[in-house]
């Protein structure tokens, strides 16, 4: 409820601040875009519900802009992708027809459960179609399973096996596993897109996810192409439980947290780290985030320096403290004053997941808060490198500090390890396993150092900067607007960034409010056709 | 153009009939595209046994002068040192090469990335992560692997699934099977039809879903009207995969060729173990489900599930760590102290001998299982290739690779094949002549070579 009244208010104060116009951007052609294995989730459990289980593996997809739902963009389908997909979805299909689901999933009750049903099975692909391709299906789409349903219900005595094949067939269908932008002229005869795909931007930019009833509906009636009902529908969106889901979305892949499905520590070394940390630790930066910008609509820029945070069994053992949850659940959580953490650098999931399996690593660390964080690029790392010093037997170097200061007196080195360095050397006294430490072999870990000309003396201080720095609050811009539109700000959007940068910072430096500026923009939605599409509708 | 292939027109038989009502067409059987030469037989059969393809991964290269020792030209004989000792009793299966070199026209070498692209698709990628042309095994498989139930099968043993060398293109990247129970179940559960089996009968199944996706496929060709050229492309691509998951089924849908060599394998985990399976990068684990995973892989060539395999053993980066140590594989081979006495890194060289014993298991694991008048291995041919030659300075000329097996008796053994600074690619255009692809080039700019290795061709 409070989250509802936050949104509410806010959504009030937007359209009282209405300032400068917004700038026109250029807009690129509509895409192809592949959903990514967290769209297709959510997909499944808004049509079918959570209690159908969604197995098997994704095709990798290529992190672009700092993002992965930008490198969907441009995502394809290998055979053994399509492997993975088509098993995927007669599982799926299988569970949707089983005698536990059927009657709750399938909105009608076929004459006779041995034999077709042309009507059942129309009404539940009409239903289920027009979510799964988040439009209404054309008389074709509609007659393809439904056929293939008759077809195979007449071979195998069995209504419900006709249902699940083809239902198996529309959960392989590129409707489906792509979202396919399309356009149109608007009354002017400019390019514009359609409803329905205009409908699925808004959705997946606000809950990762396809629109729901009350969308498609402005879609159908054409509403949607007024900005009073886009921002009706905005308000309505962000105040859906969804939202939350969005932003986890969003943050666990400006974060790169999907790196924690290959995150392995060494148990000699770290005893006390294990999958369950490893999890916790993500849902513990996750629901720490989301407290901060979203249940009380804080400055985003706090997320570096809050003490407040969420604490389970497992993470406590990491982070020594005592957690009474017998029932394993969180339990809210502040850092005191005097303790060397707050913010998300010092948490336990930033320190291990950019470390090595045995040994921190402020390279690694440096390289993820400037490029993650700040949206500044490191780049690689020379090919010709000369690790003469490191190699020496009588190097006194004993800590990480010691053997970078070593390292950067190469000059094809040290560019790139002043930017990574100083940032990444400032979280040393958290290991690789997010464990809080004073010394490194027997010698005082000195944390300090200074970020842009801002001086810190641990990680603790390092957030202090971050909160402070411009580049942060830029960076965030830049990542949800891509993350919006699916591919990097072009050059004719700089004054569209600006303007977005200027909004946030004018009011508080609150995400929903750029989020609902995003989505509320025209920006979002132009576009330039294809150039088919344009010879389409000349013609 | 990065190759020009010239290729006889598919022949393949189409059966059209109809199983419990439903129409359907597929291929008839036709094993026969790409056999040996130099006479071999299946004895159950009779017919000549195909030749395979397979690539072998591992990372970070060799310890220089101390895994093969260096000669200045091409000829018989190759003098394993301490950190190839496991390949000793192997030369006569394999070939070694040195002195190729990568040229990359200017082109940054991005660490540990460009070695294997450059090897693999015969192009310097543009980036970090740009794969610029398919690879070397894509290619191969075009020709001789789609008239089996898998195209390719991709494995890791290293625990990484996006860490799969063979790929179509940037965005066209399949992920590696890095669990051996989903290997396993992928090749050998429900849906495997063992080729030796007495009494075939198609499972009528597999007809529902060839039908459906043809039904589906049909329908959704609509949707390529109202997209951009560019998307176009990447749709069709989505087309391709399916019609070879519908090639995939019609082959299902036949007594499969037999093979007197296979011999379906058990699971890797006995019942309600499942949980006990150890993945990840631990060295030993590696080396169990490397193990574990090799047997599978030429299981699945001799039942006849795939002529193409890739098995990548350790990442690019090589991850790999022994318990209870602070510095990987790869910190190792830049921050380890350098042991003036040995002449390396004791542990990095450690690390590079265990990932030889490794290859010395793949090839022992092929060869162990009898085909015809010899083994499996007899009639494969496996490019087993790394990124770096010496992942100490990220050196990439002279990248170490080898070659295994004689592909039917197409190519010389034990010879060490020296490139005098030759184009790696070489050694790629030799192995798609010998594979049976019509190229008379393949590579771009500086890496573009129209010379194969005649000395080890028979």
């Amino acid at each position: 409820m409070l989250k509802r009244v936050v949104i509410a208010s806010f959504a009030t104060l937007t359209l009282a601040a209405c300032g400068e116009p917004e700038p026109v951007v250029k807009g690129a052609a509509p895409m192809l875009r592949l959903h990514t294995e967290a769209q297709y989730r959510n997909a499944i459990a808004d049509v079918f519900g959570t209690q159908v289980v969604v197995g098997g593996s994704f095709d990798p997809l290529i992190r672009t802009n700092g993002l992965l739902t930008v490198g969907s963009a441009a995502g394809a389908i290998t055979p053994a992708g399509l492997e993975q997909y088509d098993r995927r979805a007669r599982t799926i299909a299988a569970q949707v027809v089983s005698e536990v689901n059927r009657d709750v999933l399938i909105p009608c009750t076929p004459a006779d459960a041995k034999r077709a049903d042309a009507a059942c099975a129309a009404e539940f692909f009409s239903r289920v179609g027009k979510f799964l391709y988040r439009r209404p299906l054309t008389d074709l789409e509609l007659k393809t399973p439904v056929t293939v349903a008759g077809e195979i219900a007449a071979t195998t005595g069995s209504f419900y096996s006709g249902i699940s094949a083809g239902l198996s067939g529309m959960l392989v269908s590129p409707a489906f596993l792509f979202a396919i932008e399309t356009t149109e002229t608007d009354s002017g005869g400019k390019p514009r897109l359609d409803a329905y795909s205009k409908a699925s931007r808004l959705s997946f930019l606000l809950w990762n996810s396809g629109p729901d009833e009350p969308l498609m509906a402005a879609a159908e009636s054409g509403a949607i192409h007024t900005d009073k009902a886009v921002a009706a529908q905005v308000d309505r969106m962000l105040t859906s439980p969804k939202v939350e889901a969005g932003l986890r979305a969003f943050f666990n892949d400006m974060l790169a947290f999907d790196e924690f499905a290959k995150i392995e520590k060494d148990s000699i070394i770290y005893p006390s780290f294990s999958l369950a940390v490893a999890e916790d630790s993500r849902e513990q930066t996750l629901r720490t985030i989301l407290d901060v910008v979203f249940t009380n609509n804080g400055d985003y820029r706090d997320i570096f320096t809050t003490r407040k945070t969420f604490m389970s069994g497992p993470l406590g053992r990491i982070y020594r403290i005592p957690v009474d949850r017998p029932d394993g659940g969180w339990m809210p959580y502040e850092f005191p004053e005097n303790d060397p953490r707050a913010g998300l650098l010092t948490h336990v999931s930033f320190a291990a997941l950019y470390s090595h399996p045995g040994r921190s690593s402020p390279t690694i660390r440096g390289r993820a808060i400037r490029e993650s964080l700040l949206c500044q690029r490191v780049p690689d790392p020379p090919g010709d490198v000369d690790f003469s010093l490191f190699n020496d037997p009588n190097s006194p170097n004993k800590t990480a500090r010691d053997r970078l200061t070593a390292h950067s007196v190469e000059p094809a080195c040290a560019g790139c390890h002043k930017l990574t360095d100083p940032v990444g050397l400032a979280m040393e006294q958290i290991d690789g396993a997010g464990q809080y430490r004073t010394e490194e072999s027997g010698v005082t870990i000195d944390p300090s150092g200074d970020l842009d000309g801002v001086a810190y003396t641990d990680a603790k201080g390092l957030g202090v900067a971050m909160s402070r720095n411009p580049a942060v609050p830029a960076c965030v811009v830049n990542r949800l607007y891509s993350y919006a539109t699916n591919k990097a700000p072009e050059r004719d959007e700089r004054d569209f960034m600006a303007y977005l940068e200027k909004d946030f910072a004018d009011n508080g430096y609150r995400l929903t409010r750029l989020l609902r500026t995003i989505a509320t923009s025209n920006a979002l939605f132009t576009v330039t056709p294809a150039p088919q599409q344009t010879a389409a509708v000349t013609n | 153009m990065t190759f020009h292939i010239r290729r006889a027109p598919p022949r393949r038989s189409v059966l059209r009939g109809a199983v419990n009502g439903i129409a359907v067409g597929f291929t008839l059987p036709f094993l026969d595209c790409f056999l040996t030469d130099n006479g071999t037989a299946e004895a159950a059969t009779g017919r000549p046994l195909p030749v395979r393809f397979g690539t072998w991964y591992w990372g970070l290269g060799h310890t220089p002068n101390h895994a093969v020792k260096t000669k200045n030209q091409t000829g018989e004989g190759i003098e394993f040192l301490t950190e190839c000792e496991p390949l000793k009793k192997h030369m006569h299966r394999l070939n070694h090469y040195s002195g190729f070199n990568m040229p990359l026209d200017g082109r940054s070498n991005y660490t540990h990335f460009t070695g294997w692209v450059a090897s693999r698709t015969g192009s310097a990628p543009g980036s970090n992560f740009e794969i610029p042309a398919p690879t070397i095994d894509l290619l191969i498989a075009d020709q001789i692997g789609t008239r089996q139930r898998f195209l390719t099968i991709d494995a890791s043993s290293c625990g990484i699934a996006r860490e799969n060398y063979s790929a179509r293109s940037t965005n066209n990247r399949a992920a590696a099977e890095i669990s051996p129970l989903n290997l396993y179940a992928r090749l050998f559960g429900a849906e495997f039809v063992d080729p030796n089996m007495a009494d075939f009968k198609p499972d009528p199944q597999v007809l529902v879903r060839k039908s459906v996706l043809t039904a589906f496929n049909d329908q959704s060709k609509a949707l390529a009207t109202k997209i951009g050229s560019a998307d176009k492309a990447r749709l069709d691509e989505y087309f391709t995969s399916i019609r070879q998951i519908e090639q995939q089924l019609d082959l299902q849908m036949q007594q499969p060729e037999p093979n007197m060599a296979c011999s379906v394998p058990a699971s890797p985990a006995p019942d309600g173990a499942e949980q006990n399976m150890p993945m990840g990068l631990e060295v030993e684990t590696v080396v169990t489900n490397h193990k574990i995973m090799s047997k599978m892989l030429a299981m699945a060539v001799a039942c006849n599930q795939t002529n193409v395999v890739n098995m990548v053993f350790s990442d690019n980066f090589s991850h790999m760590r022994r318990p209870g140590q602070t510095y990987t594989h790869h910190l190792l081979t830049h921050e380890e102290t350098w042991d003036k006495d040995l002449g390396y890194q004791p542990v990095a060289f450690w690390f590079n001998c265990r990932t030889m014993q490794a290859l010395a298991t793949y090839i022992e694991t092929f060869d162990a299982i009898k085909e015809g008048n010899g083994t499996l291995l007899d009639n494969m041919l496996i490019y087993a290739v790394t990124e770096t030659n010496y992942a100490r300075v990220h050196s990439i000329d002279g990248v170490p690779a080898y070659t295994i097996g004689t592909a039917g008796g197409r190519l010389k053994t034990g010879m060490h094949v020296v490139g005098n600074g030759d184009p790696i690619t070489r050694i790629g255009l030799t192995l798609m002549q010998t594979m049976g692809l019509s190229l008379d080039k393949w590579g771009t700019k500086s890496l573009q070579t129209s010379k194969p290795i005649s000395e080890i061709l028979v």
